[in-house]
Order: structure tokens, then C-alpha cells, then sequence
């Protein structure tokens, strides 16, 4: 039943948590930069570096071109931004079960994460400057190639889920409670150390950074997407940047590592959660740097051709390959 | 022009090539490698005018960049800094009095700060950027 009281602590606890990942997500874009940094033999910028540009930019003047389409040009912004919160809600963070848990599923999630992308190629389109169209071209490209490895991740664990007789196999509460690792044996878990690897290429894509930036191609297509941006737009772009930055990470330890601290330490109640949400948070931290940071320093970018021929080809065939791993070793193991 | 604190501590910058040789673009290359590092004070080199705070330009503007120029200057939101990197932009340099220029750049649009030199030491640039603040701060100060 819903009771007035439910729905003002579900409020209260989206609107705690909003800024709790508005606030987190920026700072995992300074570690970004510090860590990059000191990969390249350099000092980098403090951590707060992105809070300090966010005032900068939200001090700026705002401008909106003379052949854009204004109501979209500065919707887009703040749409990327509240979606990405919005699927930050349904992640379940630490021993925090998810604040919309009982409202959606995995697959609502893999449909959210696409609409801030959607949001900044309308963004892109509505600015009215050739460089930002090529760039929202690009961006719907590489979203159409990176949805098919995505998709074989979550089709393999809902499939595990579902094989070992759970019910709700969709639910991100149901697959945190029960880690993927435990239910599988030694060719699952190949498969499944496979789609960790295949996560990890997807997220950078995601989150459009080196060696996947090809929509935002700072050197030849001036910024892409972004080009006609400035001042408060492109600050909220560079909010949901981080937020989605947090998602992905969220995402990748609620699929794959979702052990808590807690029981560990024998804490409970609010103690508990309160060390567990550090602990998803360092988790998030060192999953982003192995995947985003590592990647985005070491790699030149991709051609937008390269692009769609490694995520339809390579890991395509990789997520595929992990899924039927997967498959196989739960048909031996009997589930089925 | 309201100038907010954190203005100095993260200066994105756009350069713009108004006919140069190429060797100021090198110097200014040069002074973003990690040797510098400038990313460190929050300076970052950016791809549009649109989200940039400084604009760089070297060269003694030619009669084809000109036009451009001012419309690269426009297109920056406020606030905003020119500086002038090379003597080219000063007063045409080696290319002084030629038919072709329009330049130097305070011709064209206004600078802020000059940063002398064929071409200038990375160490030079730096210390324009910094006067260039100094003069930002002191802009701040005197209107507030
Ligand atoms: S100042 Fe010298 S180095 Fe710089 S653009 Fe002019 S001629 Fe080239």
C-alpha cells in the first residue's frame, strides 16, 4: 500500500540521493583527471578541479545560437542530467536497496541509460552548427554498436537468475542478493569473467570517452556534440557526464560485485548501510580507473568505422560468447 | 562583468592561428606537455570558442583571417581575455608593412595581454597567462 508517509521518504530519499551523486559523480571526474595525470608523468589538477569548473562555467554567459532551436537546444541538458538520476534510483547502493527498486527493472535501466546519449544527440542536432550534427550522427552510431554487447550482459545474468529458479530474474534487488559468481561453476565462470570484460569496454562508450569519443572529437570536429554549448548547458552536461560516470560504475557492481562489508565487520542498521555505501563508492572508484581512466590514457581514439567493426564483431561475438558459456554451464550443472 | 573566484582557477583556452608560421603554435604546444603542465592551475586547451574563457591568438593577421578573428572573438561568452602571443601580432613582425595584412591584432579586436618573443619561450606564455589573471583580479577588484 502506498501511504503518504512512503511516498514523502521516497522523495526525501531521491532528492538526498541526487545530490549525494551529483556531488560523488563530479568527484569521480576529478579522480579521472588526477589519475590520467600522474599516468602521464604529470602533477594534474586537485580533485576539486571539476567543482571549480562547474562554478566557473555556471558564472559564464549563455549562449544560444541564432539557428538553433531553442526549446530543444536548452531541454537537452537538463533532460541528459535527470535521467541519469533517474537511473541512478533504481541502483541499489551498498545495502541500500534501490529507492525505485519496486518500480522497474534491469531492462528499464539498459533503455534509461540510452536517453541522456538520445538527449545530447537532439542537443547536437538543435544547435544548428554542422560540426554538432556530424558529432550527433556519430553518437547514435556508436549507441546503435554498443547495445548488442550490453544487451547479451544483462540477457546472461536474467538468464542465470532465472535458471536457478528465482523469481523476479529482471530485478536489480534480486540480482544483488544473489551474486552471479556463486551460482556458476568453472565454465561460468569463464563466461561470466568474459562479459566482466566485455562491461568494461562498453562502459568508456557509454560514457563517450578515449578511445570511443568520437562523437565529441575535440580535434576535428571541434568538441562535436558540445560545440555550440557554453556556460550553464555545458556545465549540466558536465554534471550528468559525472553522474553517468557513477551509474556505469553503479551498474558494473551491482551486476558483478555486489558483496557488502557490513556482515564482514557485524555492523547493522544504520551503521551498516552507511559503511557499505563507502564501500560501493571505493568500489565504483577502482572499477571506473580500470576501465574508463586506464583505457582513455593508453588508447588513441577509434575511427567512428572502428568503432561499430569492434563492438558488432569483437565484442559482440565476445558477449555472445560469455553468454553461451554461461548457458552451457548451467545446462551441465543441471539447472535445466 | 561579474567575475566569480573560481574564474581563475580553471581557464579554458582556445587558439586561434590568424596566419602565423606555425612557430608560436609549436611554442604554445609545447607549454600544455607534461613538462608544464598547466592543467595543474585548471588551464585547459579547448576545441570551440564557445566554451573557452581565453583566446590565444598568434600571427599578424592576414587580410583572409581577419573577418574570422572577429567572429571567433564574438562567438566567446563573457567573460573573456585575449592574449597576444608572438611578436607577429604586436606589430607584424617580420611580416611588417606587408600588403597583405590587416593586423597587428589590437587592430582587429582588443588584447589584454602580450606575450613577446619569435617565438615566445613556454615559460613566457605561462607568465602572460598569469598577468593575464592578475589583470582579471584587478578588473574584479575595481568594479566590486
Ligand atoms: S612571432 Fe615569430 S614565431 Fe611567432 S608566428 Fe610570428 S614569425 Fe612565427
Amino acid at each position: 500500500m502506498l501511504t503518504i508517509e512512503m511516498i514523502l521518504m521516497t522523495v526525501a530519499a531521491a532528492v538526498v540521493l541526487s545530490v549525494l551523486g551529483i556531488a560523488f559523480g563530479l568527484l569521480l571526474l576529478g579522480i579521472d583527471r588526477r589519475v590520467s595525470a600522474r599516468m602521464q608523468a604529470r602533477i594534474g589538477p586537485p580533485l576539486s578541479q571539476p567543482y571549480i569548473d562547474l562554478k566557473k562555467l555556471l558564472s559564464k554567459e549563455n549562449i544560444i545560437p541564432e539557428n538553433a532551436v531553442a526549446s530543444i537546444f536548452n531541454a537537452a541538458p537538463i533532460i541528459a542530467l535527470a535521467s541519469s538520476l533517474i537511473v541512478l534510483l533504481y541502483l541499489p547502493i551498498g545495502s541500500m536497496m534501490p529507492v525505485l527498486g519496486g518500480y522497474g527493472d534491469l531492462i528499464l535501466v539498459m533503455y534509461l541509460l540510452a536517453v541522456p546519449a538520445l538527449a545530447m544527440v537532439a542537443g547536437g542536432f538543435a544547435s544548428g552548427s554542422p560540426y554538432a550534427t556530424i558529432g550527433a550522427q556519430r553518437e547514435m552510431v556508436s549507441m546503435i554498436a554498443y547495445e548488442l554487447p550490453l544487451a547479451s550482459i544483462v540477457i546472461a545474468v536474467a538468464w542465470l537468475l532465472y535458471s536457478s529458479g528465482i523469481t523476479d530474474p529482471f530485478a536489480l534487488s534480486s540480482v544483488v542478493a544473489n551474486p552471479v559468481w556463486t551460482m556458476v561453476g568453472p565454465l561460468g565462470m569463464v563466461g561470466l569473467f568474459v562479459l566482466l570484460l566485455t562491461f568494461a569496454w562498453v562502459s568508456p562508450a557509454e560514457l563517450s570517452k578515449i578511445p570511443f569519443d568520437t562523437p565529441e572529437a575535440e580535434t576535428e570536429l571541434a568538441g562535436g556534440i558540445l560545440v555550440e554549448y557554453s556556460g550553464k548547458n555545458l556545465g549540466l552536461f558536465t554534471v550528468a557526464q559525472g553522474v553517468k560516470t557513477l551509474v556505469m560504475g553503479g551498474l558494473a557492481v551491482a551486476i558483478f560485485f555486489p558483496w557488502n562489508i557490513s556482515p564482514l565487520l557485524g555492523l547493522t542498521s544504520y551503521a551498516a548501510m552507511a559503511v557499505d555505501a563507502i564501500f560501493f563508492f571505493l568500489k565504483v572508484i577502482i572499477l571506473m580507473i580500470l576501465s574508463v581512466t586506464v583505457i582513455r590514457t593508453g588508447l588513441a581514439r577509434f575511427r567512428i568505422t572502428h568503432v561499430v567493426t569492434l563492438f558488432w564483431v569483437y565484442l559482440g561475438l565476445a558477449g555472445l560468447f560469455g553468454l553461451s558459456l554461461v548457458i552451457l554451464d548451467s545446462v551441465l550443472m543441471g539447472g535445466f | 562583468m561579474s567575475l566569480s573566484p573560481s574564474f581563475k582557477r580553471s581557464l579554458w583556452v582556445f587558439h586561434f592561428n590568424a596566419g602565423s608560421c606555425n612557430g608560436c603554435d609549436i611554442e604554445i604546444v609545447a607549454t600544455i606537455t607534461p613538462r608544464y603542465d598547466p592543467e595543474r592551475f585548471g588551464v585547459r586547451l579547448v576545441g570551440s570558442p564557445k566554451h573557452a574563457d581565453v583566446l590565444l591568438v598568434t600571427g599578424p593577421v592576414t587580410k583572409k583571417m581577419a573577418p574570422r578573428l572577429r567572429r571567433v572573438y564574438e562567438q566567446m561568452p563573457s567573460p573573456k581575455v585575449v592574449i597576444c602571443i608572438g611578436t607577429c601580432g604586436q606589430s607584424g613582425g617580420v611580416f611588417y608593412d606587408s600588403y597583405n595584412l590587416d593586423g597587428p591584432v589590437d587592430d582587429v579586436i582588443p588584447v589584454d595581454v602580450y606575450v613577446p618573443g619569435c617565438a615566445p619561450r613556454p615559460e613566457a606564455i605561462i607568465y602572460g597567462v598569469v598577468t593575464a589573471l592578475t589583470k582579471l583580479e584587478r578588473l574584479a577588484g575595481g568594479e566590486e
